[in-house]
């Protein structure tokens, strides 16, 4: 079985609270925070990986990104990824989900032969749940999103569940096929010091806009259908006023601070004097 | 010429999600700040579910396109799409909002990628700009940061909003004009994926997105035992309790319908008390609506504070076990 795993290299999440906007430049700065696999991609190459143990095949790892995304490339390998592929071009850049998902269709077409085609449920940074679907629309192969468990019948059809809200829903699909995952699916191995050491001799390939066949204006800036606009920092910012006394005091507070709120609260001991019938009971 | 604007209704069982009837409260908001005339649309797919159209329209819909067949009954990407995207070839609508569901997630996507268009996923707000365009504002980084985004030369704009983000409007009584797909030849045999079933069900307590008042663990409740506290203190009030991911994350709390956050729940209670969260952008996105915002922690200098009306620095086993002796 051939399966491809779609990566992305995000800036890593744990860090998120320290995005700021440059207020000169207006461009959002993430200087200091290292790059990462996106980790519910993770969660793709385990899967992927778990399918070659049972049906043999390679494992081929495909991220659009620019040229430093080897380095995570590689770390897929040393996971135990067979090949990669990084798609790197000046005319790839500002895409968004469909020029993004365009790209990742030619290249997986010019690496050709695939069973299952794994992507992250949805990106830590933009985050917008879209490349997986719209990347099987591009393929028309049948595509399913958030998927959560994953049981082959044999080497031509799996048996699919996805996450819906308070509960799920059961699939059968046949191959070729491309599944969205979700962290639940399963647990992504660690990295052996073995695994490190090979994929040093694992091949990387760099594929630009000449190396696909591509109608340019589908891709990048140009084959984006969204256009961003300003951007911003939300002001959650509140009064932030810290209660002082003692641990029966501040409570009191606080119950009476739910009273004014319009909460019906009971209380056995004393409560405020504004509420009608909050006294004791 | 008539701006249109569609929603498409989101049903699992003959039973409306509640998103379907924010944005349709959200889509009355948007015609009423475009320039001439203005049709608000819903677009109800499945089977036997004419019973939903009165609800649409009192909530909105002046228009309901509806797809009804027995191989609707359960969604399936391969059937919904097609159906929807020729019908927007047909109509030709300006605005197209889906709700950020587990269905509406895929589909949205799938119709744009068949139509070109764009999509604005997971957006906070929606307004129309100077020039009648469609600005969405789509968080990133956690909701660290907000950006705008428009589909100026493609059509339909396209948009997804989670549940919680609009608050559904007052309901009006409204004959809706029906026009019934022709669905006739729509065969799920054959495809080469099949939706075998779909499991729902609803959590029992106070659904987190009715209650007035919540109480939010975070990783400092550290036990299933201050969990079931937090429970209490809920039913004892009418609330519910949710949680951070952490705390789901290590099973403290009963599952994903209680988390709040970017990749949870956005809520907005009358009143919402944390018990020892850190304050993550992640999270408080979900919870920034909220009316009055308490939180306890035991460390004086921790960000959540800032994003509080009210802070207690001190130990929460302390502050829940008071609570519990003080509330009946
Ligand atoms: C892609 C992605 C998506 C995410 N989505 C979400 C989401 O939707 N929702 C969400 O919540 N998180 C989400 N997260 C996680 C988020 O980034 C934070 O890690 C998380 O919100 C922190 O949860 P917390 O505040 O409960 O825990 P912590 O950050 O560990 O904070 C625990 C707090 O408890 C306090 N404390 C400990 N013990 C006590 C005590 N005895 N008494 C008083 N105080 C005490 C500590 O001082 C500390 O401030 C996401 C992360 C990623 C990477
Ligand atoms: N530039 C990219 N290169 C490779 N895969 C990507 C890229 N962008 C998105 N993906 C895949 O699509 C998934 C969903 O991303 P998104 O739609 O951006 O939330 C990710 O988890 C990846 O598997």
């Amino acid at each position: 079985m051939n399966i491809i795993v779609c990566i992305k290299p995000v800036p890593d999440p744990q860090y998120y609270d320290k995005v700021s906007i440059d207020p000169a430049t207006k461009r959002i700065t993430r200087e200091g925070i290292p790059t990462i696999i996106n980790p519910v991609d993770k969660n793709g190459i385990e899967a992927a990986l778990q399918l070659k143990k049972t049906y043999g095949g390679k494992v081929t790892v495909i991220t659009m990104a620019p040229p430093n995304a080897v380095e995570n490339l590689r770390e897929a390998l040393a996971m135990g990824a067979d090949e990669a592929v990084l798609l790197s071009d000046r005319a790839f850049g500002g895409a968004d989900t469909l020029a993004t998902s365009y790209t990742l269709a030619k290249g997986i077409e010019k690496i050709g032969d695939y069973d299952v085609i794994f992507c992250g449920a949805e990106s830590a940074d933009g985050a917008t749940a879209q490349v997986a679907s719209q990347l099987g629309e591009w393929l028309t192969i049948p595509h399913l999103w958030n998927v959560f468990s994953l049981e082959p019948q044999d080497d031509k059809a799996l048996h699919v569940k996805t996450k819906v809200e308070n509960g799920s829903m059961e699939w059968a699909v046949k191959l070729p096929c491309l599944l969205g995952v979700a962290r639940e699916l399963n647990k992504p191995r660690f990295i052996s010091a073995m695994g490190i050491i090979k994929a040093k001799n694992k091949p990387i390939a760099i594929w630009g806009k000449v190396d696909l066949a591509v109608e340019d204006e589908r891709l990048g800036l140009t084959g984006s259908p969204t256009k961003a606009g300003e951007i911003f920092t939300p002001d959650l910012k509140r009064k932030g006023e810290i209660l002082t006394g003692t641990l029966e005091e501040m409570v009191d507070t606080v119950i009476e601070r739910l009273r004014t709120a319009g909460v019906n609260v009971q209380a056995t001991t004393k409560a405020c004097d504004c509420c009608e019938g909050g006294g004791q009971k | 010429m008539t701006h249109k604007i569609w929603v498409f209704a989101e049903q699992v069982n003959g039973v409306l999600d509640r998103v379907t009837l924010e944005l349709l409260t959200k889509a009355k908001d948007l015609a009423g700040k475009l320039e001439g005339k203005t049709e608000i649309a819903a677009v109800l797919l499945g089977k036997n579910v004419k019973g939903l159209c009165d609800t649409l329209a009192d909530y909105g819909a002046e228009v309901i396109y509806v797809g009804d067949s027995a191989e609707l009954d359960l969604y399936n990407p391969m059937l919904y799409a097609p159906v929807i995207t020729n019908l927007v070839k047909e109509e030709d609508p300006d605005i197209f909002l889906f709700g950020a569901t587990a269905i509406g997630s895929e589909l949205g996507p799938t119709v744009a990628a068949q139509l070109k268009t764009g999509v604005a996923a997971h957006c906070v707000e929606l307004r129309i700009n100077e020039n009648g365009l469609l600005v969405s504002s789509v968080p990133s980084f956690g909701g660290k940061i907000l950006g705008e985004i428009l589909v100026p030369d493609n059509r339909p704009q396209m948009a997804s909003v989670k549940p919680g983000i609009f608050v559904q409007g007052e309901k009006e009584t409204r004959e809706p004009s029906i026009h019934w797909l022709d669905v006739t030849d729509l065969k799920a045999e054959g495809l080469p994926l099949k939706a075998l079933r779909i499991d729902k069900k609803e959590p029992k307590g106070v659904p987190l997105e009715k209650a007035e008042i919540v109480f939010c663990g975070g990783y400092g409740i550290g036990s299933k035992e201050n969990w079931a506290k937090l429970e209490t203190l809920a039913a004892r009030v009418g609330g519910a309790a949710a949680c951070t991911r952490p705390v789901m994350d290590e099973g403290w709390s009963p599952g994903e319908h209680v988390m709040v956050g970017t990749s949870g729940k956005s809520i907005r209670p009358k009143v919402y008390i944390g018990f020892g969260i850190s304050g993550a952008t992640h999270h408080i996105c979900g919870m920034k609506d909220s009316g009055l915002v308490i939180n306890v922690n035991r460390d004086e200098h921790c960000p959540v504070f800032e994003v509080s009306d009210i802070g207690i620095v001190e130990d929460l086993n302390k502050v829940l076990d008071q609570l519990l002796m003080t509330i009946q």
